[in-house]
């Protein structure tokens, strides 16, 4: 395996871990609407995502970062030809960041009602346009002989790619009520409890589909036999059949395992049906963008492989340390604290 | 063939106007949350060593104002990081290799720590033990600080590109010695003077706001502490930034003459050089001389070379030096950017220094609770820092044009060829809007809380979070 290898599989395990721990926080805001019914419940909801999902948001400029530093071209044309959507994500992102941090800070009910509405539309939005954009890696967009974008943004939609943004929508309502029923108690907690048997079936078939059309795209557009991918679609469906047969147990923390396992192999099954290329050309597949022809050189990898070895397990470890010391459930008698 | 290099030209104006925009605007909140941090951290380390409840208080009262600014910071901070590839996929090709590495890293070694303990820090009082909770702010001020080293060693690259060679057969950049890129000596100087330009930022705000409550004579006890510890900060930083900067200054003139000429309108080479204080017209080679100006001799040579008779190289020489390097074309920046640029910087900053040096003179005499006048300078004073900041980029960026990364890429050549007019109208126009939206919001919530009554700590709420139960 060549270092370039290396960092395509370290990218997939950093939007594995971004759409993981982002997910349900994104799923926690999408239902603030739906089971939240009125301020102190919406408290209770947000304050149970309030520590961790700044840290949670990092894994994505993280994975750009990485995308950057080991692959410009990858980058570069995926940043440029996704402009449009990427305007639209940014747009949900910065109004979700906010309202986390501002929302809380006045009692005037329209500034509180605006803000969380802010987040509930930026967590709807943003895994939507995510999950386009990764299907879209293997879907192919026109790349030209210059390794550039030579397309409009609609070529970014298609069946497939929307249906990879719905299926992630829908996961990430399932993960997030899932972790709600994980981190509530009372009244909350039973709604929570009730609604993820509605949402699984529906998220499981959508997630079935989606990995099942993606081991098929991987021969189709990819130029690839079934094997490799049919493995993590085959665990994605085992793990979306898992989460939805736990939701009906009172077994909360497998139940959110299933969950997790789900997103995270949603993601490696697109990563593996889509290497070795990084972004396929729909124009001309000589054109794709390939992990070997859109990376950086072996002393930039190589300086950039130390660095990541010494810091992600002492990110990890920390990380994880915070979801401890925060792993008590919430009471709505008692909402979140704001800042300082 | 016209029309379509009409098109990118006009994407390649937009998207300038929206790097800088959007840039500058990142980077009003950036130096108060590098700068806010420092003292929060230093107001409780000074609670967890005496137990003075002041100092809590205090701890809070800002602690609160510097996690509503930090929001701004890190949503703004994800446009920045995005609209590299986004606008300028040519340039993010050519710098990939040697410029992503200090992002990438930036990312792993201080963004997961800052925004990790951030959360740690705002939900974890009561639950850490009071030393635990005191080492994550620190940790943040650990994060924050890393991010800026990283990102300005980013930055350096492209005004000083060292450690790379670049591959004939990819046209593409490739890093050759990391020990280079971070040696890189422009990079420790622009560490410095951003650093200690936001810890001006910092101190300045904590003053200004603790000069606003003083004015009402609200908790004078506890807000003349925080003016102290300001002023105890302000002071020195600001006196050794503006000598910083001046040295910084030779550096620049080392490796880019073009902006040291540009920034002193100096047309041609000139020796000793004379410093211009002041001056009307001047700025276009077709009217070199100006119509008024203010100049103090021998002073430029001493800024730029640090002898009263250096040489210092005019624009027109140092244009013909160019040509002959890199071919035709004009390589001399918006003069009169960079010659007010520069000057509003230093000479806002010089200013900040002078209320800084009043205001420790007023506090020995004993007097600074009881000048309304100072206290009223020091609330207005809370906006120097971020005027000298804004301009200080603008100078930086301004001053290097036309090139991107200096000597080896042009602005004009780094744009997306693909992303149409209107797709580049309709980013400027969202981000605009966005960010008039959020800075109205921001400037009124931080208003709000700096006018807010300090916190009154209930004897168990130091203790037990309100947030979490067990």
């Amino acid at each position: 395996m060549s270092l370039a290898d290396f960092w395509f599989f370290l990218i997939a395990v950093l939007w594995i871990g971004y759409l993981v721990l982002e997910g349900f926080d994104f799923g926690v805001g999408m239902l603030l609407p739906v089971l939240g019914r009125d301020e102190p419940d919406r408290d209770t909801m947000l304050g149970a995502i309030g520590p961790v999902w700044d840290g949670n948001e990092v894994w994505l400029l993280v994975a750009g970062g990485a995308t950057f530093a080991a692959f410009p071209v990858w980058y570069a044309t995926l940043f440029s030809g996704a402009f449009l959507w990427l305007v639209l994500a940014l747009l949900a992102l910065i109004v979700r960041v906010v309202s986390f941090e501002w929302g809380g800070k006045s009692e005037n009910p329209r500034w509180r009602s605006l803000w969380q509405w802010a987040n509930t539309g930026g967590s709807l939005v943003a895994p939507l346009l995510w999950g386009i954009t990764l299907s879209s890696l293997l879907n192919g967009v026109p790349i030209n002989g210059k390794q550039d974008f030579s397309g409009d943004p609609l070529d970014f939609l298609s069946g497939y790619t929307v249906l990879g943004g719905v299926t992630l929508v829908a996961l990430c309502v399932l993960h997030g009520t899932v972790f709600l029923t994980l981190k509530t108690s009372g009244d909350l907690h039973t709604r929570a409890c009730r609604l993820a048997p509605r949402v699984a079936p529906a998220a499981a078939l959508l997630a079935v589909a989606f990995v099942a059309w993606t081991a098929a795209k991987s021969v189709d557009v990819n130029g690839r036999d079934l094997l490799p991918s049919i493995v993590p679609a085959a665990l994605a469906a085992l793990a979306a059949l898992a989460a939805a047969l736990l939701v009906r147990t009172d077994r909360e923390g497998p139940a959110f395992g299933a969950t997790a396992a789900t997103i995270g192999l949603f993601v490696l099954t697109i990563f593996v049906a889509l290497f070795p290329r990084v972004m396929v050309s729909s124009t001309d597949f000589a054109n794709s963008l390939t992990v070997a022809n859109a990376s950086s050189a072996d002393y930039t990898l190589t300086v950039m492989t130390v660095v990541a070895g010494v810091l992600t397990p002492v990110v990890i470890a920390y990380q994880a340390w915070s979801y401890w010391v925060f792993r008590a459930r919430l009471t709505r008698e008692e909402p979140a604290a704001d800042g300082g | 063939m016209s029309g379509a290099l009409h098109l990118a030209s006009d994407v390649l104006e937009i998207s300038r106007w929206q790097f800088a925009l959007t840039t500058l605007y990142h980077f009003l909140f950036v130096p108060l949350t590098l700068g806010l941090v420092p003292l929060v951290a230093v107001m409780q380390t000074q609670w967890y060593r005496t137990g003075d409840e002041a100092w809590l208080r205090l701890t809070r009262f800002f602690g609160t104002l510097f996690v509503i600014n930090f929001a701004i910071g890190a949503a703004t901070g994800l446009v920045q990081e995005f609209q590299f590839g986004m606008n300028w996929s040519t340039f993010s090709k050519f710098v990939g290799d040697v410029f992503g590495a200090p992002l990438a890293m930036e990312g792993l070694a201080a963004f997961f720590l800052e925004s990790t303990f951030i959360g740690l820090w705002i939900f974890g009082w009561g639950r850490l033990s009071p030393k635990l909770h005191l080492a994550t702010i620190w940790l943040v001020v650990a994060g924050t600080w890393l991010s800026s080293t990283f990102i300005l060693v980013a930055n350096s690259w492209m005004q000083r590109p060292v450690g790379y060679k670049v591959n004939p057969a990819t046209g593409r950049s490739e890093l050759t010695s990391i020990g280079d890129l971070f040696g890189n000596v422009w990079a420790w100087w622009a560490v410095g003077h951003t650093l200690l330009a936001a810890l001006m930022t910092g101190s300045f705000f904590v003053l200004g706001v603790a000069a606003w409550q003083l004015r009402r004579g609200r908790n004078v006890e506890v807000f003349k502490r925080a003016a102290r510890l300001a002023l105890v900060v302000a002071l020195p930083i600001t006196a050794v930034n503006l000598a910083v900067g001046s040295e910084f200054g030779v550096t620049v003139t080392d490796y880019q003459p073009m902006k040291i000429a540009s920034a002193e309108a100096l047309w041609n080479t000139e020796q000793p050089a004379g410093f211009s204080l002041f001056q009307i017209g001047g700025f276009s080679a077709s009217n070199p001389k100006p119509d008024f100006d203010i100049q103090i001799p021998k002073l430029l040579s001493f800024l730029a070379t640090n002898s009263f008779d250096g040489k210092v190289e005019g624009l027109n020489q140092v244009q013909a030096d160019e040509q002959a390097r890199y071919g035709p074309g004009n390589y001399i920046p918006d003069v009169r950017i960079t010659y007010w640029s520069i000057r509003v910087m230093a000479y806002v900053g010089s200013l900040a220094f002078l209320l800084a040096a009043v205001g420790a003179w007023l506090y020995r005499k004993g007097r600074l609770v009881t000048s309304r006048r100072f206290l009223g300078c020091a609330v207005a004073g809370i906006a120097l820092p971020f005027i000298s900041n804004l301009a200080g980029w603008l100078f930086t960026e301004a001053g290097r044009q036309p090139w991107v990364v200096q000597g080896l890429l042009k602005t004009k050549d780094a744009v997306s060829p693909s992303v149409t007019t209107a797709e580049a109208i309709f980013a400027l126009s969202v981000f605009m809007l966005l960010y008039t939206g959020l800075g109205v919001a921001d400037f009124w919530l931080m208003r709000r809380y700096a006018r807010r009554e300090l916190p009154e700590i209930e004897p168990e709420a130091a203790e037990k979070p309100p947030a979490l139960t067990y």
